[in-house]
Parts: C-alpha cells; sequence; structure tokens
C-alpha cells in the first residue's frame, strides 16, 4: 500500500500523521503542493492507492482533489466534500438540504439588496466571505450605518468574492462553542472553546477544554458530516438559546490542540481510515 | 543548529523535516525549514485568503 500525503507546508498536524504512519510502517510520500506539476495527459500520481490532502490553500486542495478523482485515484478527503466545506454557502445548503439545525442564512449580491436583508433578518447579523477560514474577515454588523460602510468596502476593496453578501444570523453563544472530530462514522471526540471574543477559533487564542459527546451532539455531527460527504471533517455547533445548531463543517481540519484535552490519539484514528478506505 | 535569518539566533531543531514550520524561540517570528542537512530556514510564506481548515 502506498500513501500520498498533499501539503502546502508541515504543520504539527502532518508531523503527527507522518509520526503515526511511520509507527505503522506505512509507505507513503509527502507531495509538496508549490513544486507537483499535475501533467493532465500522463496521470503521474497514478502509484498511489490513496491520497490524503492536507493543503492550506482551499483552491489548491480543491484543484489537486478534482484531479486526482478524474485520474481514479481515492482521496481522503475527496472533491466533493472540499468543495461543500470550503464554501460556507455549499456547506448550509447541504445542512438544510439534510434537515439539520442551523442559524438563519440569507444571500444577496448587491450593497441594496444585502442591506435589505439584513434589515429583513435584524441587528446584529455576520457576514462572512463564503470562502475562508480561521475567523478572518467575519463582520458583526450591529447597525445600518455599519452595515452600509462594510458592504460598500466590501464590495469596492475585495475581489469578485466579496460581492457575495452571505449573512447570518448572529448566534448569542455562552462563551464558547464546539467542535467535533468525525471520522468515518464514529464522532471520535469534541472540545468546547472558550473565549470572550465573539469568534472562539483556536487560531485566534480561544481556549480547548474537553466536551463530552452527548446522543445530541453525536448525532448533528455524524449527520452533519453525512450532509458534506462525510470522510475525516471537524463539526462546529453553536448551544443557541433554541438548542445546538451545526454552523460549519471543515475538512482539512487541525487537532494539535484536540489530543491533549480529549485524551484521544486522533491522528491514530485518522491513520486508521486511511489504511481502511486505501484497502476496501 | 540553524540561524534565524531575522534575528541571527540559533536555532537548535530535532528531526527537521524539509517544509516543517517553526518558531524562532528569540523573536517569535515563523519560520520554514527550506532545506535539511544542512538545515536552512527562511521566513514562512503569509497567511493568504483562502487559507484554512
Amino acid at each position: 500500500m502506498r500513501i500520498g500525503v498533499l501539503v502546502s507546508r508541515v504543520r504539527a498536524e502532518e508531523k503527527l500523521l507522518f509520526e503515526e504512519m511511520e509507527r505503522r510502517g506505512l509507505d507513503f510520500d509527502l507531495i509538496d503542493d508549490r513544486e507537483i506539476i499535475f501533467d493532465l495527459q500522463q496521470k503521474p500520481l497514478a502509484q498511489y492507492d490513496l491520497i490524503l490532502e492536507r493543503c492550506i490553500n482551499h483552491s489548491r486542495a480543491l484543484y489537486a482533489l478534482k484531479v486526482l478523482e478524474e485520474w481514479g485515484i481515492k482521496c481522503v478527503n475527496r472533491y466533493k466534500v472540499a468543495d461543500n466545506c470550503g464554501n460556507k454557502l455549499l456547506t448550509t445548503m447541504r445542512l438544510i438540504a439534510e434537515g439539520l439545525p442551523t442559524p438563519q442564512n440569507k444571500l444577496a449580491f448587491t450593497p441594496e439588496s444585502a442591506l435589505r436583508a439584513i434589515e429583513e433578518m435584524g441587528y446584529p447579523v455576520v457576514l462572512k466571505p463564503a470562502v475562508g477560514s480561521w475567523g478572518r474577515l467575519l463582520s458583526k454588523v450591529n447597525d445600518r450605518e455599519a452595515a452600509e460602510a462594510i458592504l460598500e468596502h466590501k464590495e469596492t476593496l475585495g475581489s469578485y468574492h466579496h460581492s457575495i453578501f452571505y449573512i447570518q444570523e448572529f448566534v448569542k453563544k455562552p462563551g464558547r462553542d464546539i467542535r467535533s472530530f468525525v471520522v468515518g462514522d464514529e464522532t471520535i471526540c469534541a472540545i468546547y472553546r472558550y473565549s470572550e471574543h465573539w469568534i472562539t477559533n483556536t487560531a485566534r487564542g480561544g481556549r480547548a477544554d474537553n466536551c463530552p459527546i452527548t446522543p445530541e451532539i453525536n448525532d448533528l455531527s455524524l449527520r452533519a458530516a453525512k450532509a458534506v460527504g462525510g470522510g475525516v471533517v471537524a463539526v462546529d455547533l453553536l448551544e443557541s438559546e433554541r438548542g445546538m445548531l451545526v454552523n460549519e463543517v471543515n475538512y482539512t481540519m487541525e487537532f494539535r490542540n484536540s489530543i491533549a484535552p480529549t485524551g484521544i490519539n486522533i491522528p491514530a484514528k485518522v491513520v486508521d481510515y486511511l489504511i481502511k478506505e486505501a484497502q476496501s | 543548529m540553524a540561524v534565524c535569518p531575522e534575528c541571527e539566533a540559533e536555532i537548535e531543531l530535532k528531526e527537521a523535516i524539509k517544509g516543517e514550520i517553526v518558531q524562532c524561540p528569540d523573536c517569535g517570528v515563523e519560520l520554514e525549514v527550506v532545506s535539511v542537512n544542512p538545515v536552512e530556514l527562511a521566513p514562512a510564506p503569509e497567511e493568504e485568503e483562502d487559507w484554512g481548515e
């Protein structure tokens, strides 16, 4: 069995995965997405039984997975999952289609229609770029003046992506959110992410604590993972006043801060899954 | 032993991998291992718009 690991850089997560694969005596190669050339007619990577995608750029991951899958190479995660998870709008549509509880969301294409959508929803609202992560470029919009300014700035200063106005209800949270980790058909662990700031990403310094997997967290996590196509994903849940909501799903999950608090060997669970997938 | 390109601090690295990201203990800048034997460090690429999970 031969596994390729597509990376942009080697972070703590990648190093943990490599160590686990070495421990299992697995044959694997590191493929640097800054050096690989996809000769589209030649299929140079055909010798791999499976490729694990760990790019840090969503755009590189998406196109690489598309090419690899067109060549018939098994990938974790699959192209469809990267597409569904990498774009918040697609994630939301998949979650709604599978009947999962989500924050209220609206989509508009001009500052004028977006302002009407915001006013219909009522302040505060959150504006998010459809593609983005680590809490980057999230705007909590508290009133009309702020809305008008932010919408104008987004349209004028950003590339065309920023005129896709993805508007989300501001969900009051108890100073934390929940991230659960799903590998295949198992919710392996979950953490609370605490932060005074309304953006709770641990990338922004949020503290991580173990979160027991209640039947509700397990159900929502597995259904959310299935909704986006499954594989190895991290599900973000919000404890809102009207019950738990699924906010988004991530497909190149970071887990370095989650091993200690949960006591779960996340890289080992991921490698188990890779072996099973490569053999199936 | 490698040298931080920003502040010239000496950085000890065990089993560094090419492409690995390390932080300079002195100045805190994010560095990337651009080659091994000998270990060479360069400032890590800056975060881009579509980076993330």
